[in-house]
């Protein structure tokens, strides 16, 4: 087991190392100057090129990416080109409430599409059935900035039920939150009716079912353990996809979390905040995969880590 | 001479006398107290004045900070500030001011020309980063210290604890607009000490108002200054700008009474809708802004090496349906000055659109078959459909545009590039003044000085005639000439015209929407110098 999770565990540093490499690259590859932009209009060509030196924009690119890296494993993201403030400072600023919209949306997701997912399996070619697999493709296609702006509208603005937009307490967290559960949930819907319709057919259930085990009894008892292995996996892969979706959530419901802040950095070419926010975002999808490789052999015994 | 300079100083008083006489009787009429919620979509960058160079940021820093120089509420009149007055040498090489007495900074210490020739020379140090160290270039001693050979500038004199004498390597009629912006304001050189290149985030300045708040992503929070030394404001005892509001969202917020004042302005997708409600006709003031939108047309790519071509693409625009795009939110533009800037030609007619004469203008440059080439233009919303309309509408005289729409730092970093964009749209990156005076639309963006590497003249503009007209105005620095001075700017954006280096399309208007509580004038909710009100000015209904 311990070398179970050193493998891992270099696994992951080689994964986030790669992808440092990666947005570096890009990101050096993208045509605009940061020290122009920093410099302003009236600054000539001598500011821009000292203001270049200071930064070290100046330098190759192998360099370049030595001196990140280096400052890296020190725990130095860097200053921000445009915010002059300290990247860590800014994301660490911004992490606790990207991380309640996160739990709050995994909640939300799981509560929406597991038991979605169930009834519309035991319901298998009912209208019910019908009606919900609409429900989670208009979910799962929905673009989450039409989804946001409706629930507003509905919920906050001709409701009155919640605020309009905004960050501090439990009311304020619903919407978002419901935002991107809403997406979420379709694809567990999905994922679970399938995985729910498999294991139902299974002999074991039969077997059951002929020694007079219930219908509920048989879903929830029988049946749920073994469909909830995709979902766990699917938890662990959402995080990823969780990440590009807070951007637009967080912009929409003005939820000050590090989505609102990489979007505010790409308009700016702020690139020491878009590595940043990069990495903190990729060690979040490894770490969700890594805790979800982790929790599937509790669930199912048969799974071994190796 | 010296009968001249005491005149000058006289009048400066008389005229900061009356200043303050107004400012006295304004207060006594208007109640102090009360607060505003204004809303942003992006955070705040920095509230440091020598960094600070956004539309967010640019009006919260005035109310925090101040200069030697002001401008008259909701007008381009310049007054001093920090200052009681000042004298002008002859030749305009040597500016004496005199400081206010009992100014505090908000940690308490009094301000001195100490303050002000540090704030100053940190604009100028290289180590700073200023965006705003470019405009100082006149004051002697410039380029010694951005080259680093000098850690002080030996134009800045401290004559007195309250006296502080500016030498000038040239005369520049300017120089007091740029004691007016933001990188000239007064900062403590032990705050910015304690806090480093963290002072953004804990402004100490002497203005109207004090930071008492910023959680980062979510709100800052500013504080009357109850010892500013203009009596009688600010008039809000609070301002909360809330960041991270969708302008959607912060509309439906501001029709529910909850916020005061749309920072991002009306959203265009319900611009139309909003402006034509009858019940929002109080809550919405229109306003000129010293913005102009153009497209380039770079005179070092054929063909428009050509004038009959740069003519012809100027009476190929229909600036009347571009501006229908935008929903009415600007006026057709004729020349480089927008109608709010001085210097700007009321009876000048331009290049109308005619497109069989363009047509007929291209045919005599050699391209009655038209000819193709690319127009570039910023890729957020209007501008890849301001740039379709202008496409659709060079096409129809020949002209085959193909359009690039970018990222807006890709844009600036190809504009600046001699041989690569034929055509730019300006729009999201047009030129908006620094200051009020006709002469920040020259030098950069049409003067020969803006057409290098870098530059923002990106047409490669350079006549040098007009560059030795630009440096005449400028040097006439006696107020005496102002007029005059105007005059002669005029003429050379006429003259800029004639060449058609740059096809004007629009001039943007302001459509500030408040809520029923704030009341005030309606020159400052959309005052020429402050985005989007002036903060110091505003007051609330419900103290009063």
């Amino acid at each position: 087991m311990p070398g179970y999770f050193l493998k891992r565990l270099g696994q992951m540093l080689l994964i986030l190392i790669g992808i440092s490499l990666v947005t570096f690259t890009l990101l050096f590859l993208v045509p605009a100057d940061p020290a122009r932009q920093m410099a302003g209009r009236s600054a000539t060509a001598a500011t821009v090129a000292s203001i270049r030196h200071q930064l070290g924009l100046d330098l190759p690119f192998y360099a370049r990416y030595w001196r990140y890296l280096t400052r890296l494993a020190r725990g130095d993201l860097g200053r921000s080109y445009i915010q002059k403030s300290q990247v860590s400072e800014l994301i660490a600023s911004r992490l606790p409430a990207t991380l309640l919209l996160m739990v709050g949306a995994i909640l939300s997701e799981l509560a929406l599409g597991i038991p979605a997912g169930i009834f519309a399996a035991v319901r298998r070619g009912r209208k019910s059935d019908n009606a919900i697999m609409i429900l989670s493709f208009i979910g799962v296609s929905a673009p989450q900035f039409v989804v946001g702006i409706l629930l507003l509208y509905v919920f906050a603005v001709q409701l009155d039920w919640f605020p309009i937009g905004g960050y501090g307490s439990f009311a304020h967290l619903v919407l978002p939150a419901l935002t991107l559960g809403f997406l979420g949930g379709g694809w567990y819907s999905r994922i679970m009716r399938s995985s729910m319709i498999d294991v139902l057919r299974q002999d074991y259930i039969r077997t059951a079912r002929a020694k007079g085990a219930g219908g509920r009894r048989i879903v929830f008892v029988h049946a749920l353990r073994n469909v909830a292995l995709p979902v766990i996996a699917m938890i662990g892969l959402d995080i990823g996809i969780f990440m590009s979706g807070v951007v637009v959530v967080e912009s929409v419901f003005g939820w000050p979390g590090i989505g609102q802040l990489v979007w505010q950095a790409i308009q700016r070419v702020d690139i020491p905040i878009i590595m940043g926010v990069t990495l903190v975002a990729a060690c979040f999808i490894v770490l969700g995969n890594f805790l979800a490789d982790i929790i599937t052999p509790w669930v199912d015994p048969r799974i071994r880590l190796r | 001479m010296k009968a001249k300079q005491l005149r000058r100083t006289f009048c400066a008083a008389i005229a900061g006398l009356s200043i303050c006489a107004a400012t006295v009787a304004t207060a006594a009429a208007i109640k102090q107290g009360g607060s505003m919620i204004v809303t942003y979509k992006d955070d705040i960058s920095t509230l440091d004045p020598a960094i600070g160079y956004d539309w967010q940021n640019w009006s919260m820093i005035k109310s925090l900070f101040n200069g030697l120089m002001d401008y008259k509420p909701g007008t381009t009149e310049l007054m001093p500030d920090l200052a009681t007055g000042y004298d002008i040498s002859p030749d305009g090489k040597r500016y004496v001011f005199k400081l206010r007495k009992g100014v505090k900074f908000h940690n308490g210490r009094e301000l001195t020309a100490e303050d002000i020739k540090y704030s100053i020379e940190r604009t100028v140090n290289p180590k700073t980063q200023s965006p705003g160290q470019g405009f100082f270039g006149m004051i002697k001693g410039f380029d010694a210290m951005t080259s680093g050979k000098a850690q002080h500038l030996s134009g800045i004199t401290v004559v007195d604890p309250y006296t502080v004498r500016f030498d000038l390597s040239r005369p520049d009629a300017t120089f007091l607009h740029v004691l007016a912006i933001n990188f000239a304001f007064a900062v403590p050189r032990e705050a910015v000490e304690k806090y480093g290149a963290d002072f953004g985030k804990h402004p100490v300045g002497t203005g109207g108002f004090r930071m008492t708040e910023w959680t980062l992503g979510q709100r800052i929070v500013f504080e009357r200054n109850r010892n500013y030394y203009h009596p009688g404001h600010p008039k809000l005892d609070r301002i909360e700008f809330q960041v991270g509001q969708e302008p959607l969202v912060a509309l439906l917020r501001l029709e529910r009474g909850e916020v005061d004042i749309l920072g991002d302005g009306i959203p265009p997708a319900k611009f139309l809708q909003t402006r034509n409600d009858p019940k929002y006709k109080d809550m919405i003031v229109e306003g000129g802004q010293l913005h102009t939108g153009y497209v380039t047309m770079n005179v070092h790519i054929p063909p428009f090496d050509n004038l009959k071509v740069r003519q012809a693409v100027n009476m190929a625009i229909n600036k009347a349906r571009v501006i229908r795009i935008i929903n009415g939110r600007a006026v057709p533009a004729n020349q480089p000055l927008p109608p709010a800037m001085p210097g700007y030609d009321k009876n000048y007619k331009g290049y109308p659109y005619d497109p069989a004469k363009a047509r007929k203008l291209l045919a005599e440059a050699g391209f009655a078959n038209g000819f193709e080439t690319e127009l570039y233009a910023m890729n957020t919303d209007p501008n890849p459909r301001i740039a379709q309309a202008i496409q659709q509408d060079l096409a129809k005289v020949g002209i085959k545009a193909a359009l690039k729409t970018l990222a807006q730092s890709v844009v600036i970093d190809a504009g600046g590039k001699k041989d690569q964009a034929p055509m730019i749209w300006s729009g999201g990156m047009a030129w908006i003044a620094d200051f009020p005076d006709p002469s920040n639309f020259y030098g950069p963006i049409l003067g020969c000085g803006g057409a290098v590497p870098g530059g923002w003249n990106w047409a490669w503009y350079c006549n040098k005639k007009l560059d030795a007209e630009a440096a005449k105005a400028d040097a006439m620095a006696d107020p005496a000439l102002a007029a005059q001075r105007i005059d002669l700017w005029r003429s050379i954006f006429i003259d800029v015209m004639k060449d058609a280096p740059w096809a004007p399309v629009f001039n943007e208007q302001r459509f500030t929407m408040h809520s029923r509580r704030l009341g005030g004038p309606d020159a400052i909710f959309v005052d020429p110098v402050h985005i989007p009100v002036n903060y110091d000015t505003v007051y609330a209904k419900d103290v009063q």
